[in-house]
Order: C-alpha cells, then sequence, then structure tokens
C-alpha cells in the first residue's frame, strides 16, 4: 500500500508544478501545444525514474559532502540519453522542445527528488515517486498546453489528429510568452482559491 | 560591430532571457520581492553568466570538439558552471570579503539556474565565436537584472496595494509578470 501512497502523491497533493511550483521554466517554455508537453513530460519522467532508482541503489556509497555533483552527473547522464535518443527517432519534437531538453538536467523537479525523496528511501519507492512526479508534472504541463493551444489557436491536436476545435477568433498571444504567464497566474489563483492556501516561491535552492 | 548590436539587444530586449525565453524564472520570482536583494542578484548573475560563458565556450571549442565529444556537452557544461561558482565564491571569499558580502549568498543559488547552462547552450547552438559569447553572456544577464529590477521595483508597490485574496502572493506575481512580457513583446521585430 505504502508503494502506491509514493505514485499518487505526486498527481495531486504534492503536484511539482501547482503544489510545489516547481519546475517553472520548462513549464511555461514548452506548454505552446499538447504535444510538446507530452514530449517534453515524458521525457522528464523518463529522467525523474532513472536517475531516482539510481540515487536511491548508490545512496549509501555516497559521501554526504559530494552528494551534490553526483546527483547532477547522475541526472545528466540520463538528459544525454534522452536528448540523444530524441535527435535520433523524434526530430521534429527535439527541434520544438530546443535547448528545454538538455535543461531538464537543471530542472529543479529532479535534483529536488534526489535530496528529498531517492536519498533517503529504497528503489522500489523512489521509483513510484519518481512515476508519480513525473506523470503529476506531465498532468500541469498537459493542462496549462491545452488552455493556451485552444484560445491561441482555436484547435487542439495530438500527434496530428485534431481532438477539439472552437469557432473563435484565436487570440496569439496565449501561444507567445505573455499567454504562459497569465494561463499560470490565472491557474495557480484558482488552485489557491481551492485549496485555500497562499502560494509562496520555494526557490531552486539546495540545501548545502 | 552591427553583428555585436544586434547580439546586444536581443539578448536584452527581443529575446529576454526573462520573459521571453523563461530561463531563471525561479530567481525572478524568488529575490524580487525588494529592489536591494534583487540589485545583488541581478550582479551576480551578470558576473556569473559572463564567466560561465567564456569557460563553457573553452571547454566546447579546445575539448569537446577536437576529440569528437560533442554529446557530453551537458555533462561537461554542468561540471564546468559549478565548478566555476564554486571558485568564484572561494576567491571573493579571500579577494574581497566586502564584495563577498553582497553577492556571496546568492552564488550557490545559480549553480543550478537554468540561465547559466541556457546561455551556454545558446552559444553552442548559435555558432557563436569567443567575443560574441562573451558579449551574448554578458547582455544575457543584464537582460535578466533589467528584468527582476522592474519586477521588484513592481512588487514592493504591489505589497500597499489591496490585492484579492487568491491572487495574493505569487499568482498576481505572475500576472504582474504577463504585463511586462507583453510590454517587452513590443521590441519584437527590432532585429531578426
Amino acid at each position: 500500500m505504502g508503494n502506491f501512497t509514493e505514485l499518487f502523491k505526486g498527481l495531486f497533493q504534492e503536484n511539482p508544478v501547482f503544489a510545489l511550483v516547481l519546475g517553472l521554466c520548462p513549464t511555461l517554455a514548452v506548454s505552446t501545444s499538447l504535444d510538446n508537453a507530452i514530449g517534453m513530460g515524458a521525457a522528464a519522467t523518463f529522467v525523474l525514474l532513472c536517475s531516482n532508482i539510481i540515487i536511491s541503489l548508490i545512496r549509501k556509497q555516497v559521501p554526504e559532502k559530494i552528494r551534490i555533483p553526483i546527483y547532477i552527473v547522475v541526472i545528466a547522464s540520463f538528459v544525454t540519453m534522452a536528448s540523444l535518443f530524441m535527435q535520433a527517432f523524434l526530430p521534429e519534437l527535439n527541434k520544438a522542445l530546443g535547448i528545454y531538453v538538455p535543461l531538464i538536467v537543471v530542472n529543479c523537479i529532479i535534483l529536488g527528488r534526489a535530496e528529498a525523496f531517492a536519498s533517503r528511501n529504497n528503489a522500489v519507492k523512489s521509483a513510484m515517486d519518481g512515476i508519480g512526479m513525473g506523470v503529476g508534472f506531465t498532468l500541469a504541463l498537459a493542462l496549462i498546453s491545452i488552455i493556451r493551444e485552444l484560445l491561441g489557436t482555436g484547435y487542439i491536436k495530438l500527434f496530428g489528429i485534431t481532438l477539439i476545435a472552437i469557432p473563435i477568433e484565436p487570440a496569439m498571444i496565449f501561444i507567445l510568452a505573455p499567454g504562459a504567464l497569465l494561463v499560470m497566474g490565472l491557474l495557480l489563483a484558482l488552485f489557491a482559491q481551492v485549496r485555500k492556501k497562499k502560494y509562496e516561491v520555494k526557490c531552486c535552492e539546495v540545501k548545502e | 560591430m552591427t553583428n555585436l548590436m544586434a547580439i546586444i539587444i536581443g539578448a536584452i530586449f527581443v529575446n529576454n532571457f526573462i520573459l521571453t525565453r523563461f530561463l531563471g524564472l525561479c530567481p525572478f520570482f524568488g529575490v524580487s520581492k525588494k529592489t536591494k536583494p534583487a540589485i545583488g542578484m541581478g550582479m551576480s548573475v551578470i558576473f556569473v553568466l559572463t564567466l560561465a560563458s567564456m569557460a563553457t565556450w573553452l571547454a566546447y571549442t579546445y575539448v569537446l570538439l577536437p576529440m569528437h565529444l560533442e554529446y557530453l556537452q551537458i555533462i561537461v557544461f554542468i561540471l564546468v558552471i559549478a565548478t566555476l561558482v564554486q571558485f568564484v565564491e572561494l576567491f571573493l571569499k579571500k579577494a574581497n570579503p566586502v564584495l563577498y558580502k553582497s553577492l556571496g549568498i546568492y552564488l550557490p543559488l545559480i549553480t543550478t539556474n537554468c540561465a547559466v547552462l541556457g546561455v551556454a547552450l545558446l552559444n553552442v547552438q548559435d555558432n557563436y565565436n569567443f567575443i560574441e559569447a562573451v558579449v551574448f553572456g554578458l547582455s544575457a544577464g543584464i537582460g535578466f537584472t533589467l528584468a527582476l529590477l522592474l519586477m521588484s521595483g513592481i512588487r514592493e508597490r504591489l505589497e500597499l496595494s489591496k490585492v484579492p485574496k487568491a491572487f495574493d502572493g505569487l499568482p498576481i506575481a505572475f500576472i504582474v509578470a504577463s504585463l511586462m512580457s507583453l510590454a517587452f513583446l513590443a521590441f519584437s521585430g527590432m532585429i531578426k
């Protein structure tokens, strides 16, 4: 049962984007379309899952003082794998995501989970945590991108198939940069209302 | 020369690191509550971005390219940046304690900041030469500081105004950033 709690907490109560407000840079930058959001979410989930497992397995061998550089190297290796895979098999997605694929390395969600969870729990729990957080991140990205794509282009496409089309004059602004910030601000206000909790910025700071 | 001008204007206004590329959002929202720390953070970012731009350019051109190890760039860049920031911190502590006091606390925050790795990756992606890379790093830092300073000024005023309860804190900061981003959108078209 415990393992499943780890899996599901990342989806809602501890959603990395809307509850913890982490990983803002990719969240806003690539949420222009549902395709991009799912691509980025899948890549981040892969990296989270693998790095969580490895870091959990080596947690007893890692000296306390140099743990952060070690975590970063582990994460960077998996990001390199994901990036090479995308370049080889999904060139279009890779082009759309651009430098935000390599930037998964500095996504605070991943280092944050390594530090807060994987370095203290066994591999199975860490894997569950990784998947849960990854899927939670993907869901948040998908939610933002659905709103932006629908209002910005008038339709939602998934892998080339039109899912929904609405007869409106598309407001370009939503797929441009200001739209991302606006949608994120409104969504955070909505969640603050529902959760009755004020949002504070938890910076990407890693406590030394 | 016109090329350098284009890079400077591009990095400060047109493709502002925070407002259009969304790089370095964490410190942008985390350190923008007051103007004074915003200046300290901005200065450290300018400093680190310029140095990181130089260091990663050199590492890429003289180590990775000749040895055909381009695929290692992510790992090498992040290690170079982390080492560099640590080194700068140690150096400042010894050489200039006054400066260290004002910038030191922001330096560890900058290591895992996407803006620094972003600048290194963009230098490679856009094939900049050494001078261009340094100028790009410097102006990206200036653009970052400009947005951070403007934001902190607005947020100091915001403290005094009545904000609907749900918007209090972070949500209203996002809305403000959105309006600033809208204003910066007017610069697009200045360069191609």
